[in-house]
C-alpha cells in the first residue's frame, strides 16, 4: 500500500530515527574517523549514559535529556582519562593497532559486567511527560518519544561542528589525525589534543545514552547491537566528518524507515548495508570524506 | 565430694548428649555423603540475563528447601552452574563440561529456547534425563523421550502458544474477519508466529499483513504505522522485551484501531516493563504463565513468591518473578520429586516416573505428554485492565491483568475491541 500519508510519515519517521542514530554514531565519528582509535566501547559508553538517566529519572524524576546534558562534562573526564591510558599503555610504544582494538574489546565487557554489578540484569526505562504524546501537524505523526530525541541529537551535533570549525582546539583534533609532527609545529600538544577530543566523544555518549533509554528499554548488553549500525554510518559519512555523520545517519533513518513501511522491516538493515557498499564501491572516502 | 545434686545434673547432661547425637546422627551422615549434584547452564549475562538470574534465585530456593529436608537420597543438593552469556554456541561447551570434568549427576536446562537446543545432543548422548525451561518445541526437532519441558505451553506447543489468542477472538461477534501478523526474527517469536498463522488460515482470517522485523530494532513506529494502514481487525505479536515496549508506545502514539492487540509479546510479563509502560497496557490481550489472580493461587505459590520476593531485593532482577521463577522451581520440584520416588538416579526410571507422574507443584498440577510437553496447554492469555500510570505495586496484586483463557482458570470476561 502506498499512499502520501505513509510516504510523508516514513520520511518523518526516518528524519527522527536518524537523528538518533547521529546522536550514537558521533562520538565514534571523533575517535574513529578523526584520531583513528577504534572505540569498539563506545556503545557501550552510550548504555552507561542511559543507565545513568535511568537513575537519577528514576530517583528523582528528572528529565533524561537534561540529565544526559548535566552529566556530559563528567563522561568528558572519563573519556579524558580513557586516553591517558590507551596512550601510556598503547599508543606510547607503538602497539596501538591490535593491542589498542584488543584493550576496547576487553573494556566493553569489563564494563558490562560493571553495569550489572551495579545496576542488574533487568530492562530499564524512564518516564517523562512525553513519552507516548504525539504531535498531530495535518497528516504528519511525531511521536514526542522520537521527535525530542531526533531534536536534541542535531543541537548537538550544531554544537560538535561549530567548535570544530570555530576554535583551535577544534582545528587542532581535525589536524592531528592527518599530521601529527605539522600540529606539533604550530605549537600545540598532539597528546592534549586527543585527550580532550576523546572527552569530546565519550561526552556525547552520556547525551545519547539518556536519548536511547527515552527511545527502548535497556539492559547492559544492550549496546552489542549497535555496534555495525554507528560503524557504518561513520564510514558512510566520511572519516574524520562529523556532518557526514549527521547526514549518514539521516539517510540510514530514512531508508530504513521507508523500506520498513513499503517492503518489509526485515529488509531495512541489509537496504541500510547496502547503501554502504556501493557508496564504498563509487566513492571509497565515504559520502563527505576527503579522498 | 560428689554430691548427689551434680551427679544428676550430669546424668541429664549426658543423656541430653545422647539423645542429641541419635537425632543428628542421620544428618550428619548425610552431611558425610558425597553431594548430588545438578548441572545447568545459564544466561546470567547478555539479553536474557534478567529472566536467567530470576531463574538462578528460585532454583537456589528449591535447593535450600530440599537440603532442610536432607537432601535428595539423603545426599545434600549442590549445583555447578556457568553463566552462558545468552549465546548459544557457549552451551555445548559448558554441559560437556559439566559431564566429564565436573562430573554432575544431573543435568538441567538454560532459560529459552535458543540456548536449550544446543545442548540436546550432548545430553542426548549421555542418555540423560532433561529437565527444560521454557523452552518452544525444542523437542520437535530431536523427539528425546528423556526430554521433559515445564512451560505449560501444550503437546503442540508452537499452535497450543497462540490457541487461546484465536478461541478468544473467534468467540466475539461480529467476528473478527482480517489479521496482521508481526514477529522478531527470532527463533521464538518466529515460531510462535507460525502457530498463530496456521490458526489464522484455520479459522479464514484474512491475513493483511504478514512481516518480520530484526531483533533489536531501535525504533518501530514505522512498523506499527504499515500495520495500522492495513486496518486489521486482529494485530498478533512475536516480539522481546525492546521491541515489545516499542511496538506498545507505537500503537498509542499512532492510534491503533484494531480489536485485538498483543498475542506472543515478551516482557509485558515484567514489573519494571508494565511500571513504565502504565495505561498504555490497558486492553492488551498477552500470553502470561502466572499472574496473582485467585483462580492460579495453587498450594504453595504464595509461600514461594515471598521467599523469591525476599531474595530478589537489591539484585536488579523483576521484583515480584510472576512469570518465570515458579517455573523454574516447578521444574526442579519434579525432578527432585522423581529421584526420591525412584530412589536412585537412574535416567531410565527417572524418565519413565516423570512420564506416567501428576506433579503437585507451586505451578500447579503437572503432567507430561510423550513429547515432554505439558499434556494440556495452560498458556493464559491476560488482559490487561484498569492499569495506573507509574505504580508498580499494582501489578502484585489481582485486577490488572485479567485471565480470559483457558477456562479452567480464567477469572474474568474479555473486554472487546480493544480500546487504549
Amino acid at each position: 500500500m502506498f499512499t502520501f500519508d505513509l510516504l510523508i510519515n516514513a520520511v518523518a519517521a526516518g528524519l527522527m530515527l536518524g537523528g538518533f542514530y547521529a546522536a550514537v554514531a558521533i562520538g565514534l565519528s571523533i575517535t574513529f574517523g578523526q584520531l583513528d582509535i577504534v572505540n569498539i566501547a563506545h556503545p557501550t559508553f552510550v548504555i552507561l549514559g542511559s543507565f545513568v538517566a535511568f537513575v537519577i529519572n528514576e530517583s528523582f524524576g528528572i528529565d533524561p535529556v537534561l540529565i544526559g546534558v548535566v552529566f556530559m562534562p563528567i563522561f568528558y573526564f572519563l573519556g579524558m582519562g580513557l586516553y591517558q591510558i590507551y596512550y601510556v599503555s598503547f599508543e606510547k610504544t607503538g602497539q596501538e593497532s591490535l593491542s589498542g582494538l584488543a584493550f576496547f574489546f576487553g573494556l566493553m565487557f569489563i564494563l558490562e559486567v560493571l553495569m550489572i554489578l551495579a545496576f542488574g540484569v533487568d530492562y530499564r526505562l524512564v518516564s517523562a511527560a512525553y513519552i507516548g504524546e504525539t504531535l498531530h501537524i495535518g497528516p504528519l505523526d511525531l511521536p514526542l518519544r522520537m521527535l525530542i530525541p531526533a531534536v536534541a541529537a542535531t543541537l548537538m551535533t550544531i554544537a560538535v561542528v561549530l567548535y570544530m570549525s570555530k576554535t583551535f582546539m577544534g582545528k587542532a583534533i581535525m589536524a592531528v589525525s592527518q599530521d601529527r609532527l605539522a600540529l606539533q609545529l604550530m605549537g600545540a600538544d598532539p597528546i592534549r589534543v586527543k585527550r580532550i577530543a576523546l572527552g569530546i566523544a565519550i561526552a556525547t555518549a552520556a547525551l545519547a545514552g539518556a536519548l536511547l533509554i527515552i527511545i527502548q528499554p535497556v539492559e547492559p548488553s544492550v549496546g552489542r547491537l549497535y555496534i555495525g549500525r554507528i560503524f557504518a554510518i561513520v564510514v558512510l559519512g566520511g572519516m574524520g566528518s562529523i556532518s557526514g555523520t549527521f547526514f549518514a545517519a539521516i539517510l540510514i533513518g530514512v531508508v530504513e524507515s521507508f523500506i520498513a513501511t513499503f517492503y518489509g522491516p526485515s529488509w531495512a538493515p541489509a537496504v541500510g548495508f547496502g547503501i554502504l557498499l556501493l557508496t564504498l564501491a563509487i566513492r571509497p572516502q565515504g559520502l563527505f570524506g576527503r579522498a | 565430694m560428689f554430691s548427689r545434686r551434680k551427679f544428676g545434673l550430669r546424668m541429664i547432661a549426658a543423656a541430653g548428649l545422647a539423645v542429641g547425637a541419635l537425632l543428628l546422627a542421620p544428618q550428619m551422615a548425610n552431611a558425610q555423603k558425597k553431594p548430588l549434584k545438578i548441572g545447568f547452564s545459564m544466561a546470567l549475562t547478555g539479553p536474557l540475563a534478567g529472566a536467567g538470574k530470576a531463574a538462578l534465585i528460585a532454583m537456589q530456593i528449591w535447593k535450600d528447601d530440599v537440603n532442610k529436608k536432607g537432601g535428595l537420597l539423603g545426599r545434600q543438593v549442590e549445583f555447578k552452574f556457568y553463566d552462558d552469556a545468552t549465546s548459544p554456541s557457549k552451551v555445548p561447551g559448558i554441559y560437556s563440561k559439566l559431564l566429564n570434568v565436573d562430573k554432575v549427576d544431573l543435568v538441567v536446562s538454560s532459560y529459552g529456547t535458543n540456548e536449550i537446543s544446543p545442548a540436546m545432543p550432548i545430553v542426548m548422548r549421555k542418555g540423560l534425563v532433561f529437565m527444560s525451561l521454557f523452552g518452544l518445541a525444542v523437542n520437535d526437532k530431536f523427539n528425546y523421550d528423556r526430554y521433559f519441558q515445564i512451560m505449560p505451553a501444550g503437546p503442540v506447543p508452537k499452535d497450543d502458544w497462540s490457541r487461546g489468542y484465536f478461541e478468544l477472538a473467534s468467540a466475539q461477534s461480529p467476528k473478527p474477519k482480517t489479521i496482521a501478523l508481526l514477529a522478531e526474527d527470532a527463533d521464538f517469536a518466529l515460531s510462535a508466529v507460525a502457530g498463530a498463522r496456521r490458526h489464522a488460515k484455520r479459522l479464514g482470517l484474512k491475513i493483511v499483513y504478514d512481516k518480520t522485523f530484526p531483533f533489536g530494532s531501535p525504533d518501530v513506529t514505522s512498523v506499527m504505522r504499515a500495520i495500522k494502514a492495513a486496518n486489521a481487525d486482529l494485530v498478533y505479536v512475536g516480539s522481546y522485551p525492546g521491541g515489545s515496549v516499542g511496538l506498545v508506545k507505537a500503537a498509542k502514539e499512532l492510534g491503533l484501531k484494531a480489536k485485538m492487540f498483543g498475542g506472543g509479546m515478551v516482557g509485558l510479563q515484567f514489573a519494571g516493563i508494565q511500571k513504565n509502560l502504565g495505561p498504555m497496557l490497558n486492553g492488551i490481550v498477552n500470553y502470561d504463565f502466572w499472574v496473582p489472580e485467585p483462580t492460579l493461587n495453587f498450594p504453595g505459590v504464595k509461600e514461594f513468591l515471598t521467599k523469591y520476593q525476599a531474595g530478589a531485593k537489591g539484585k536488579g532482577v523483576d521484583p515480584f518473578g510472576h512469570y518465570l521463577p515458579p517455573y523454574a522451581y516447578a521444574y526442579l520440584q519434579i525432578l527432585g520429586d522423581a529421584v526420591t520416588a525412584v530412589g536412585s538416579l537412574d535416567q531410565g526410571k527417572i524418565a519413565a516416573y516423570i512420564h506416567k507422574t501428576t506433579f503437585k507443584t507451586v505451578v500447579g498440577n503437572v503432567k507430561f505428554g510423550a513429547n515432554g510437553e505439558w499434556a494440556k496447554t495452560r498458556t493464559l492469555q491476560v488482559q490487561f485492565r484498569d492499569v495506573a500510570p507509574n505504580n508498580i505495586g499494582q501489578f502484585n496484586k489481582p485486577g490488572k491483568r485479567i485471565v480470559l483463557y483457558p477456562d479452567s482458570v480464567k477469572s474474568g470476561a474479555i473486554q472487546y475491541p480493544y480500546k487504549q
